[in-house]
């Protein structure tokens, strides 16, 4: 059920100021794609536009043609919601509701769309997702527990699997290790493996090494200078991203000369 | 891929198509303008008031649209416009008390203001004709009065609450009270300062410092919320800057602490001057009323603004025979509405101007 | 934070200079004066209203003893208290979301001005309103709700002439609550954390979802304790009932008939003009009843903040 994405002269402003300009890729289906570049050059704001999350914030749009399996997502007959539901997002930061329980938050998107849901369907529905998530065997015997009480990386996870128990076929990750320690960054990233046999998977990172790790795609983000929108400089397969780029710049920000 | 129908939805077969139907953008402007007409044509049909005819299209609005969408978008985006039509009817309905409000106060009162109304008090006035005059410094002198009781108490609160009592039970119990005195009644505020004065002068007393006491009850505990928030907004690093030149901590609180929050301080003690201005159960008690002029606070009654307007609605006199219309009194209760409400967002008006002429000052100094 | 608060065990006694002290005495006395005062609205209104619970029993005509007289009030004052509530606290809550997740960003904050401008209005002008214009214009909806539900107690009719029901009362309360509780609501909606937010609205809800799964979890005992606030307000209103109602001591959930209790409040302006000395007491004595409500309901909305604001601690 994955998806590939293709992208063309997406240009992303919030109000009158244009943040990200001009993007073309094509975002491979069941492949992990990873977006590095320095802060503040526009790679989450450009996740973020790849399920609309991006108009959330006021005076927020984008010009440009994001099309999943041939549908354009900005066209005015898709609703945005629709969008949400199969491309899945993580955030930087772990974010459980904090008022409901382990299981709940598994089930909050489910229970969005359906009238009524049995209880051993909800039931599987959770298991799935956590097993999705390399938690199940953590929280198995806590499930009525607030999400608030894991530990970071296991709440992150929980968020992964809330994410993928509304099966999305597509997983925005927006740096979701950020926040976390090493170890349990080392559990989200084999995950990450994990899921790209069933999701398409875009990352975001400020850690090249993740990105190298993980995905099989790379992009690169940079502004043309300080005040400048940000832009696409790069996008190739990441082996070759990061041992022969085609732009000096890349190379320059992969060697760590900036950034 | 699988394609479901949008009406039956589904869990998991999430269908490839992200287009689902959807009401075209002037829908809502349609079902609006729908709605208008309706009401506008039954109100005209029934004859009802212009305040009916707006509730009916508001609510002709709410049931029309998301009917609409649960026939061509499905339950949920049906909900959604339910209650994103419910939010904006809550917002549109609760205008219209106010709006309505404003208008017969502005509409009754400027025709009842006029050089008269404004000079003259109601000594020996029958009919028509008086004016607020008594009532006007009544209530200037009281108020007066009670923001010079309230604003040391206050101020001097905050600044142990700030400054000098962090974590002593002293400043833990006055903060609970001082919650406490934001819920007393207005009234008992006012039944207080009767006591007060009764156990001093005995029952029959009714003077306009009384009515100041009371007032001020109500008013110390929002100086001492608004001042402590402001105090406290001062960085440390000043204070701590102060210090370090060999300064003594009570010349850093009124050279340094003071002069920084001062702008918030000060719009904070006009917001509570503005809030008790229009308070009239507890001068009605304790102040009494009159209709002769009194500049003395500490003796005999005292009329105000609010007990004025209170007053007339409550005996406004009698039609003269062979006139139609209202008793004379309403008129002058409509005028004293306009005049106190006028005071009252002048007050804040001022309140909001000190305030943002004041913040950038403190921003640099930061 | 380091400096204001010195290590206390000092070998050396610190030097206090004279000034400080002063300053730091006229603080601690202006903080004693508040809990003076308010032990002083106490111990004043028990000695003054003490004498009213025993007075000759003509004081309390129609009724007999002080608790049957204070009774009717207490009911009349937690009726219209309710029914304000129940008009304002559905609007509170939409006029609040409209501010914080609904209105164009560009005419929220001027709404919330106008909201906050309500709050503002002299309650007087509230009671002048509600007995000049609201009472004659509500009454075909009184008929209305008499031809129709008749059945119901709250509408057994038969409708005022008038108009100056307690129905009416409790509309004019509600208007008077709406910004206090508005207000309150706004500002903890608007605190819901965005994560929260946008985690609903990545699992693909609608913002109504989203509401409910992010703000309303997030904002429940903060809504809870503006009610409180709120009701605590209009227990203790006075003049808007006073100017509205035309009382009478009796207890009856008729809200549309021209005999309506009155409230503690109201009942306290209406009588203070013609009291002589016991009636005076007496009416002291139902000011301190009034006290204890509103005491306890404040209370009781604190009790609320404090231990939602642990919840989050935890």
């Amino acid at each position: 059920m994955a998806k590939s994405i293709d992208v063309s002269d997406l240009n992303i402003y919030y109000g009158d100021f244009l943040a990200v300009e001009g993007v073309n890729m094509t975002i491979r289906a069941k492949a992990v794609t990873a977006f590095i570049g320095p802060s503040g050059c526009g790679k989450s704001t450009f996740l973020r536009t790849l399920n609309r999350m991006h108009e959330v914030i006021p005076g927020a749009r984008v010009e440009g043609k994001v099309m999943v399996s041939g549908q354009s997502l900005y066209d005015p007959a898709i609703d945005p919601v629709a969008v949400r539901r199969q491309i899945g997002m993580v955030f930087q930061r772990p974010n459980p509701f904090p008022t409901m329980s382990i299981y709940d938050n598994v089930i909050a998107g489910s229970k969005l769309n359906a009238k009524k849901m049995k209880r051993s369907e909800a039931d599987a529905i959770v298991e799935k997702s956590l097993r999705g998530a390399n938690l199940w065997n953590e929280v198995k015997d806590r499930l009525d527990k607030p999400g608030m009480s894991l530990s970071g990386g296991q709440q992150q996870r929980l968020c992964i699997a809330r994410a993928i128990a509304v099966e999305p076929e597509v997983l925005l990750m927006d740096e979701p290790c950020s926040a976390l320690d090493p170890i349990s960054t080392s559990a989200i990233e084999d995950l990450i493996h994990e899921l790209k046999s069933e999701y398409t998977i875009v990352i975001v990172t400020h850690n090249m090494q993740q990105a190298a790790r993980v995905s099989d795609e790379t992009g690169f983000f940079n502004l043309k200078a300080a005040g400048q929108p940000g832009h696409l400089v790069e996008f190739n397969p990441t082996t070759k991203m990061f041992t022969n780029p085609d732009e000096p710049s890349t190379e320059a920000y992969i060697s760590g000369r900036f950034g | 891929m699988s394609t479901t129908t949008p009406l039956e939805p589904d869990t998991f077969a999430i269908s490839a198509n992200l287009a689902q139907p959807r009401l075209p953008r002037w829908a809502v402007v349609l079902v609006g303008v729908i709605s208008l007409g309706l009401a506008g044509l039954v109100t005209l049909l029934t004859g009802w008031s212009l305040v009916g005819g707006l509730v009916l299209a508001i609510l002709l609005m709410v049931a029309g649209l998301p009917t609409w969408s649960l026939l061509v978008e499905g339950r949920r985006a049906a909900a959604d416009r339910f209650a994103t039509a419910l939010v904006w009817a809550a917002f549109a309905v609760v205008l219209v008390p106010l709006v309505w409000l404003i208008w017969m106060v502005v509409d009754h009162g400027l025709s009842a203001i006029d050089r008269e109304f404004l000079t003259y008090d109601m000594r020996n006035v029958v009919g028509s004709g008086g004016g607020i005059y008594h009532a006007l410094w009544g209530t200037i002198l009281v108020t007066l009065a009670a923001t010079v009781i309230s604003v040391p108490i206050g101020l001097f609160t905050a600044i142990y609450l700030v400054e000098y009592g962090r974590g002593k039970r002293l400043a833990r119990a006055t903060t609970f009270l001082v919650d406490v005195m934001t819920g007393i009644p207005s009234i008992v505020a006012g039944l207080f300062a009767l006591s007060l004065f009764v156990l001093i002068f005995g029952p029959a007393i009714r003077i306009g410092f009384g009515g100041a006491v009371a007032l001020s009850l109500l008013m110390i505990p929002t100086v001492v919320r608004s001042a402590e928030e402001m105090l406290r907004l001062v960085p440390n690093d000043l204070r701590e800057a102060s210090y370090a030149l060999g300064i003594p901590k009570w010349r850093t609180i009124v050279k340094v602490v003071l002069p920084t929050a001062l702008g918030g301080i000060i719009t904070g003690v006009v917001l509570a001057i503005s809030r008790v201005i229009g308070e009239t159960a507890p001068l009605l008690v304790v102040a009494g009323a009159t209709d002769s002029v009194n500049f003395n606070l500490f003796d005999g009654r005292m009329m105000t603004l609010p007990v004025y307007i209170f007053s007339q609605y409550s005996s406004p006199g009698v039609v003269p025979v062979g006139m139609e219309g209202d008793p004379p009194g309403y008129a002058r209760a409509w005028g004293a509405a306009l005049v106190l409400i006028v005071i009252v967002m002048v007050l804040n008006l001022v309140a909001r101007i000190i305030g943002t002429y004041f913040a950038p000052k403190t921003d640099r100094r930061r | 934070m380091s400096v204001t608060a010195p290590p206390q065990p000092r070998p050396a006694k610190a030097v206090v200079r004279p000034g400080d002290r002063i300053f730091a005495g006229a603080a601690r006395v202006a903080a004693l004066t508040i809990m003076l005062a308010l032990a002083g609205v106490f111990v004043f209104l028990a000695i003054e209203g003490l004498p009213g619970l025993s007075a000759p029993a003509h004081i309390y005509a129609p009724a007999e003893d002080f608790w049957s007289y204070v009774g009717p009030l207490v009911f009349g004052t937690i009726l219209a208290a309710v029914v304000a509530l129940i008009i304002a606290v559905p609007f509170s809550i939409g006029v609040a979301l409209f501010i914080s997740h609904y209105a164009p960003p560009r005419i929220a904050a001027p709404v919330a001005y106008v909201i906050d401008l309500l709050a503002a209005v002299p309650s007087v002008v509230y009671g002048l309103w509600g007995g000049l214009a609201l009472a004659s214009a509500i009454r075909p909806v009184m008929d209305w709700l008499y031809e129709n539900l008749g059945f119901l107690p709250f509408f057994a009719g038969p409708p005022s002439v008038t108009g100056r029901t307690m129905l009416t009362a409790g509309i004019v309360l509600a208007i008077m609550i709406v910004p206090i509780t508005t207000a309150i609501s706004r500002e903890v909606f608007a605190q819901t954390p965005r994560l929260h937010e946008e985690a609903a609205m990545a699992l693909g809800a609608t913002r109504w979802e989203m509401i409910r799964l992010a703000v309303f979890p997030y904002a429940r005992s903060g809504v809870i304790s503006a009610v409180m606030l709120g009701l605590g307000r209009a227990l203790g209103e006075t003049m808007a009932v006073a100017m509205v109602l035309s009382a009478s001591p009796v207890v009856t959930l008729n809200l549309i008939s021209d005999t309506n209790p009155a409230t503690i409040a109201s009942n306290i302006a209406s009588n203070y003009k013609e009291a002589t000395p016991d009636k005076q007491a007496l009416l002291i004595a139902t000011g301190l009843v009034l006290f204890a409500v509103t005491f306890a309901v404040n209370f009781a909305a604190r009790w609320v903040i404090g231990r939602s604001e642990r919840n989050v601690a935890r």
